[in-house]
């Protein structure tokens, strides 16, 4: 029984990837799934190392394990003579202790490696094709862009992968999101990933993996696919996932923890199989024009809020049934007015930043739009890293006077302003154009308005003081985006 | 998680009905890194006044329940939020079995997870044990989880219901972990083949 495929016949890749897993299958379907890497961060694992403490229990696989601090960790310079705030202290006091206790691999907060879990994971070569990666994190989604399942877990499930190194799950079904031809200039990867949302909702992929692929997916970069991969959960989604190809190998060759030599040669011929089969059976399907995607922003507080950047802030009544309400509420929160240009919004932060754009292309793009140019009036602006060695790299290739030049904050990396745990956070009815993957009443700060946006939209609508469209900005004068 | 098999000990009264997981441990408790060190602050605002000392008139504060390892009480106990400090903060006190007459469904689950038994009795039974309860030490009840029995100071014993997996985990203190360990076999199995076949992993 082991590890033996459910079904015969074509198979999609996360059916490969399920049943290639399976240490146990039980007849109601609940499966025994193998993990292969667990990644840890200081904030929903300390009552899973607890219990094992309480219960005598080891870490099944110290060496599949990887942790590191980075949800309240500081973003400032100060960081290293110690956190500040007690319980932020606290909680990074335990990761520390529970790393080294249990043995497990550890990047500490002062470590140039240290930053956003999704980022280091990739980044260290820890995520490879085929893998099982799970995190008490819902955006894990992310690593699906190397062809690995990957998805958040609760904290007593991150005790219960501790402690055996497998997940009780059932399958979930297979959702196709198919985006053919080719994006317009100025349209990325974060375009294409909200534009989904938009297009299918916050529920639409519920109970579904989504695989993501077509034309305008296999031209992105690794870290364009990990954009797109990190909000599957915003769409409803467990994990979502992208079919590894020539780019995928040649991201993962020569990190730290990817294979070499011979093991190197083994692991291609196996991760050329990870394909959906032709023929394979989709329970749901989504085909999106990659020519038809624009510039898209948020305008809401929820992530399916979506709109092209030449669109008009929508009425209550343009909504269907309990959606009339909750857009009501959107907009007061938000302090729109119905019929009222996207473009006309002003801003009065920027965010560069987090697991969804905190990458070094992102930071290029976003210099790119920035060069030479200002923040306008009162605007503050942020970029936070998303790892110590994405800043360096930056730093290296002259992003950092790039962006202080513009007038912004230049971090330490960390989740930041994403999420607020930390002193980055927005002033009560603060409005900020952010490259992070929520927009929920509060998550930047008490009061905080977020408007979600590529990395070259965030710093086009820094420039000009409202939202813009960035085709605009860059034609005024053309800088490489 | 420990075994629970039979309890002899101190109970409660608690005839207060829909306490909730608010009650059993507020909010500003939850951001904590223990599940341990919680029952300091079990039923901290019925237990404490604002300026943190003892409210003597509230029932763990008395000398003849502090050593409470039971609890009986009012109808619907463990309603509101799906914290599990809430279960995590009445086995930090010492108490291991609830008895009411309905309890919340998340709460109820939660328990199971954390080797605390909520016991479900019809009302004229909590109401008797409510009674010996009020006696204090002077009554101590007996659960015993293999009989399913609740055995009250005058020796009427009250029978009560529970579902046979949650019993078996319950009596062998196993949770979800200690049963995927006894799959530890074809774990071990797997990663045998899976350090030959993908070394790499
Ligand atoms: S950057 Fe934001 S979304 Fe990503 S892991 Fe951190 S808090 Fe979560």
């Amino acid at each position: 029984m082991t590890g033996t495929p459910t079904q015969s016949g074509p198979r999609t890749l996360y059916d490969k990837i399920f049943d290639a897993h399976v240490v146990d299958r039980q007849p109601d379907g609940t499966c025994l799934l193998y993990i292969d890497r667990h990644l840890v961060h200081e904030v929903t694992s300390p009552q899973a190392f607890e219990g094992l403490r309480m219960t005598g229990r080891k870490v099944r696989a110290p060496e599949k394990t990887i942790a590191v601090p980075d949800h309240n960790v500081p973003t400032t310079a100060d960081r290293v003579d110690g956190i500040e705030n007690p319980e932020g202290r606290a909680q990074v006091a335990e990761l520390d202790k529970n790393a080294r206790e249990f043995g497990v691999n550890y990047y500490p907060m002062n470590d140039i490696r240290q930053g956003i879990v999704h980022i280091v994971g990739p980044e260290q070569g820890w995520t490879l094709p085929g893998m099982t990666v799970v995190c008490g994190d819902s955006h894990t989604a992310t690593h699906g862009a190397f062809g690995a399942l990957a998805h958040g877990i609760g904290t007593s499930e991150v005790e219960h992968v501790l402690a055996t190194q497998t997940l009780i799950q059932k399958k979930s079904k297979n959702m196709k999101v198919e985006i053919t031809g080719r994006l317009r200039p100025g349209v990325t990867a974060k375009d294409i990933t909200l534009a989904v949302i938009g297009k299918t909702g916050t529920a639409g992929g519920t109970g579904h993996v989504i695989e993501y692929c077509g034309e305008a997916i296999r031209e992105l970069s690794m870290e364009g696919r990990m954009t797109v991969c990190n909000m599957a959960i915003e769409g409803g989604a467990r994990a979502g996932l992208i079919a590894p190809d020539e780019k995928t190998f040649e991201y993962v060759k020569g990190r730290p923890h990817a294979p070499k030599g011979a093991a190197w040669e083994a692991a291609l011929s196996w991760w050329k199989t990870l394909f959906s089969d032709e023929g394979a059976h989709w329970d749901k399907v989504v085909t999106i024009r990659g020519e038809d995607i624009e510039p898209v922003v948020t305008w809401g507080t929820s992530p399916e809020d979506v709109l092209p950047i030449g669109g008009t802030v929508p009425a209550p009544e343009d909504f269907e049934g309990g959606k009339v309400e909750a857009a009501r509420r959107s907009l007061d929160y938000m302090g729109l007015t119905p019929g009222m240009k996207l473009t006309d919004i002003k801003v009065d932060a920027v965010f560069i930043g987090s697991c969804t754009n905190g990458r070094i292309e992102d930071l290029r793009a976003a210099a790119g739009v920035l060069r030479g140019k200002h923040l306008a009036p009162g605007v503050r602006g942020m970029v936070v890293p998303g790892s110590g060695l994405v800043r360096m790299q930056a730093e290296e290739e002259g992003l950092d006077r790039v962006f202080i030049d513009a007038g912004f904050d230049w971090r330490l990396a960390g989740c930041s302003m994403c999420l607020g745990m930390n002193p980055d956070q927005l002033a009560p009815g603060e409005r900020c154009a952010a490259t992070s993957n929520r927009n929920f009443e509060g998550r930047m700060g008490r009061g905080g308005r977020t408007h979600l946006m590529s990395p070259v939209m965030a710093a086009a609508a820094g420039i000009a003081g409202h939202l813009v469209d960035v085709r605009e900005v860059l034609a005024e004068a053309p800088a490489t985006a | 998680m420990d075994k629970f098999t039979t309890l002899t000990g101190i109970a409660a009264p608690m005839p207060l009905v829909n306490i909730d997981t608010d009650m059993i441990i507020p909010k500003q408790f939850l951001k904590t890194i223990h599940r341990s060190g919680l029952g300091k602050n079990l039923f901290d605002e019925m237990r404490y006044f604002p300026d943190g000392t003892e409210n003597p008139d509230f029932v763990l504060n008395k000398p003849a329940w502090r050593d409470s390892q039971i609890i009986v009480a009012g109808d619907n106990f463990g309603c509101g939020s799906s914290r599990e400090h809430a279960p995590w903060a009445l086995l930090d006190y010492g108490i291991r079995a609830v008895i009411s007459t309905s309890f919340a469904d998340i709460f109820y689950n939660n328990c199971f997870k954390n080797g605390i038994l909520p016991i479900v009795l019809p009302a004229e039974a909590v109401e008797a044990l409510m009674k010996d309860a009020e006696n204090g030490a002077n009554a101590r009840l007996t659960v015993d989880l293999e009989s399913q029995t609740v055995t009250g100071a005058d020796g009427t014993a009250y029978h009560f219901d529970i579902d046979p997996h949650r019993k078996h985990c319950l009596l062998n203190g196993l949770d979800d972990i200690g049963l995927t360990m006894e799959k530890a076999p074809a774990i071990e199995a797997y990663e045998t083949r899976i350090a030959q076949s993908q070394p790499w992993v």
